[in-house]
């Protein structure tokens, strides 16, 4: 069967045919759909156990289940192995961080009655991506 | 204070509101494959913490309860993002020991730590 090469990793294919290709691998278009569909449920299950909790303080919790990774770090397992899956996860783990940051902006900008929510939240994705620019420079394995 | 289960709370959002979800996830789990692929696995990685959906929850959550419980939406979602910290501490540790007992074992501990914390701060009021 061919294989990707994503760096000095290989990967089996979902599937042969078009795929999306990077400076670290290629995936495949069948891969991105099946990732595509799978976070898709992931996230809208969660969604559906925190509008089952209250209080709201209680049902947050669920905004920032790790939905999307169970999937990913599922399929990255069977396809690229422990070692890469180990690589993504620290990377996750200053995601996490960043996370904290861009939620403690979100509750500040969320009682500025001014601003629309979603703009305030959206905003806040620049305190997401300052944290995780400072992850990148030196949390990132060289 | 203490967490109550509804479940007429699932009737709440219309099927659009879970279509805007579902979207939204899916978005993240192909920007997370796309970055990984383009920037590396330590790239990927951040991208699977991104909070590609809170700004429709937060909008949702808003326009159905007001916006103080968006506000306290977001007051969980800090618990949630230290549990995600947790989480992907948990599967570096775990990692080489395979998928079946690291991902439940880590989600266990995304919901110790997020609930856990929930019991510290909010359920002693």
């Amino acid at each position: 069967m061919p294989h990707l090469t994503f760096g000095r990793h290989r990967m089996r294919p979902v599937a042969n045919g078009p795929a999306v290709r990077g400076l670290h691998g290629d995936v495949s278009m069948a891969e991105l759909l099946l990732r595509f569909l799978l976070g898709g449920v992931a996230v809208s299950l969660f969604a559906a156990i925190a509008e089952v909790f209250k209080p709201k303080t209680f049902s947050g919790i669920f905004a920032a289940a790790p939905a999307v990774a169970l999937v990913s770090l599922a399929l990255l397992f069977g396809q690229r192995g422990g070692a890469v899956v180990r690589e993504h996860a620290l990377g996750m783990a200053w995601g996490g961080v960043s996370f904290l940051a861009y939620a403690c902006a979100c509750v500040f900008t969320t009682a500025r009655t001014r601003l629309p929510v979603w703009i305030g939240a959206v905003v806040s994705w620049a305190v997401w991506f300052a944290v995780a620019a400072v992850g990148w420079v030196w949390v990132r394995p060289s | 204070m203490r967490p109550e289960v509804d479940f007429r709370g699932l009737e709440k959002p219309k099927a659009w509101e879970y279509a805007v979800r579902f979207g939204f996830g899916g978005l993240v789990a192909l920007i997370a494959s796309v970055t990984g692929a383009a920037l590396g696995d330590f790239a990927g990685g951040l991208a699977l913490a991104f909070p590609a959906i809170l700004p429709a929850a937060l909008t949702l959550v808003k326009e159905h309860d007001g916006r103080q419980q968006a506000s306290d939406d977001a007051r969980g979602a800090r618990l949630g993002s230290v549990g995600l910290t947790l989480f992907a501490l948990t599967v570096l540790l775990l990692g080489p020991r395979g998928p079946w007992l690291t991902l439940p074992l880590a989600l266990l501990v995304w919901a110790a730590v997020a609930i856990g914390t929930w019991m510290l701060i909010y359920g002693r009021r």
